[in-house]
């Protein structure tokens, strides 16, 4: 728990990149995937979606879509529902654990990048409230530019992603924890 | 990475010549007009698996959509609590679910996105139970049915405050969208009971083609059709009503009938489906037509005489399917209809049927209501929306 709120602070403090607010492109969830043919912003968000949580730590996915021909990089990200971490998952010690993105997510030119459970989240580190299903939490990523990307994601009951927070977080391995993040 | 593997499986069968024109039915069939339409053949079983039926639109699908193969009927409880803010909640997943997975796309969240890829078909039907009114806080247009003589219900066959058909033409399209239905559902209740059922396959015999229900009978010949089916189900806003009762079949009795004791008792040639007053299943029964003795052709007693209905306006859409359980350690099969009737309001249609047919109907003997419940079937939505937007929002 000391753990987390350590994280979480640290998280606030260097959330210090106020809006600059230009391209945003809210993407719904309900869409369907694959319809829109329209000029699109540089990044968009597919099929986003958060695992929801009655209490602690939970974490969102989708697919990020470059649309451009050059690569964007997502900084950091932030939502009014918690503070947030770029989390990808590494092996360590012959087994999976998660730990901050070093230089954020990189979107390849006109490639898509998956979030998905066991792999590349966002982290929500501290949710101020459950997170209940069918929920829509609001987020916004920030591109290296200085643009920013704003989407609306769902929040589903979900079992899995386990791994994306539970080895190695409680007491019992407190350095596990602690060198996942970092 | 769905788009890129449904670019690969179009990709595929455009390879194929017999395969290409099989896309071009199934895109056909799914509402998607691709220009230059490919001459008809006849359907191939490459078309089954991507058949889609359209999810969006004012009524919902799988009410007059021909019925695929495979059904199965979830009826929810909704939790303690569950109040309209809830509801609108459960409604908008639930919405999202359906609306990617009958059109070849896995749920979000799906963690078992192969087994999305076959649409088959498939619609998912939502419907409001009175107590799902109860929990919004908002009068239900739909009562339980009342008692009837003939009825032997069981509660883990009955009622429901929320109610999910699934359709589809194969059996693990039905169970992967009833598992990450369910997933999304149980935060806000508990399965009440689950019926699967299942008709003829497709392609086993013409689309429209009438049912046989595992009593052998025809099943389905007086639906209404066409325009008559439309004022027969739909309320003008696009809303409908469906009741769903599991009959039971005593086939161990019915198997002692001769073949002209099941017809009079049906009113019905067992072969053809034809009134027992005409030759073909679709001639219009002649109940005044009177035998060598005085006697109706059509008895008073049968089932069709009963249930007859000469107002197309008061007509229900029978949309049944079978069921077939385990039989018991002396072999006595566990076997009936999940019957599933669509009409636009209960009172005016359903009740009076189920009256004349619980007071006097031969098939009475053979077959026993074992599970009854009534659903409102809200109006569909638009891409974006969510069923039940505008009762729960």
């Amino acid at each position: 728990m000391l753990t987390r709120t350590v994280l979480a602070s640290a998280v606030l403090a260097c959330a210090f990149l106020a809006g600059c607010g230009s391209s945003s492109e809210p993407s719904k969830a309900s869409a369907p995937a694959a319809s829109s043919a329209a000029p699109a912003a540089a990044l968009t968000v597919r099929d986003p979606w958060v695992k929801a949580a009655d209490t602690g730590m939970t974490a969102a996915f989708g697919t990020l879509v470059n649309n451009t021909g050059a690569d964007v990089t997502i900084e950091s990200a932030t939502s009014p529902a918690s503070p947030l971490e770029l989390h990808t998952m590494a092996m360590q010690d012959g087994k999976m654990v998660m730990r901050p993105k070093e230089g954020g997510f990189v979107i390849k030119a006109g490639a898509t990048h998956e979030l998905s459970p066991g792999g590349d989240h966002l982290m929500l580190m501290k949710p101020s409230a459950a997170i209940k299903p069918g929920d829509e939490l609001s987020f916004t990523l920030k591109l290296s530019g200085g643009g920013t990307v704003a989407f609306t994601a769902v929040a589903k009951p979900f079992a899995g992603a386990q791994e994306s927070y539970d080895p190695g977080m409680h007491g019992s391995m407190p350095s596990a924890s602690a060198s996942a993040h970092s | 990475m769905t788009v890129t593997r449904r670019a690969l499986l179009a990709g595929g069968a455009v390879a194929g010549v017999g395969a290409a024109a099989a896309a071009g039915l199934a895109a056909a069939g799914s509402g998607r007009s691709e220009g230059s339409a490919p001459a008809p053949v006849p359907v191939s079983f490459t078309d089954i698996g991507t058949g889609r039926v359209a999810f969006h639109g004012p009524r919902q699908a799988g009410v007059t959509t021909e019925p695929p193969a495979h059904a199965a009927f979830l009826s929810f409880t909704l939790a303690k609590g569950t109040d309209r803010q809830a509801l609108g909640r459960l409604m908008r997943l639930l919405t999202d679910d359906a609306a990617r997975l009958t059109q070849g796309e896995p749920a979000l969240g799906d963690t078992e996105a192969e087994l999305a890829l076959h649409p088959a078909r498939l619609t998912v039907t939502f419907g409001f139970g009175p107590g799902l009114y109860r929990a919004a806080g908002l009068a239900s247009p739909v009562t339980d049915l009342p008692p009837f003589a003939i009825d032997r219900l069981e509660d883990r066959w009955s009622g429901g405050d929320l109610l999910l058909q699934i359709c589809a033409d194969d059996a693990l399209t039905v169970t992967h969208a009833q598992r990450m239905l369910i997933k999304d559902a149980r935060p806000f209740g508990a399965v009440r009971w689950v019926q699967r059922g299942f008709r003829r396959s497709a392609g086993v015999h013409a689309a429209g083609f009438t049912q046989r229900n595992v009593l052998g009978q025809l099943d389905g010949t007086a639906n209404p059709r066409d325009a008559a089916m439309d004022t027969a189900v739909w309320n003008p806003d696009g809303s409908t009503t469906l009741v769903v009762r599991r009959i039971r079949a005593e086939i161990e009795t019915w198997d002692l009938l001769s073949v002209t004791d099941k017809e009079n008792a049906v009113g019905r040639r067992m072969t053809s489906g034809a009134p027992l007053s005409g030759r073909d299943e679709f001639d219009e029964p002649d109940f005044a037509q009177l035998d060598d003795t005085g006697l109706p052709v059509m008895p008073d007693f049968s089932h069709v005489t009963r249930a007859r209905m000469s107002d197309p306006r008061l007509k229900i859409l029978r949309r049944p399917y079978n069921y077939d359980e385990a039989p018991d350690a002396q072999g006595r099969p566990d076997s009936g209809l999940v019957f599933a009737s669509y009409q636009a309001d209960i009172d005016r249609q359903f009740l009076p049927i189920q009256r004349r047919l619980a007071e006097k109907d031969l098939l009475n003997e053979w077959t026993t209501p074992i599970g009854s419940a009534v659903f409102a079937v809200p109006p569909g939505c638009s891409a974006g929306g969510w069923i039940g937007e505008r009762l729960l929002a």
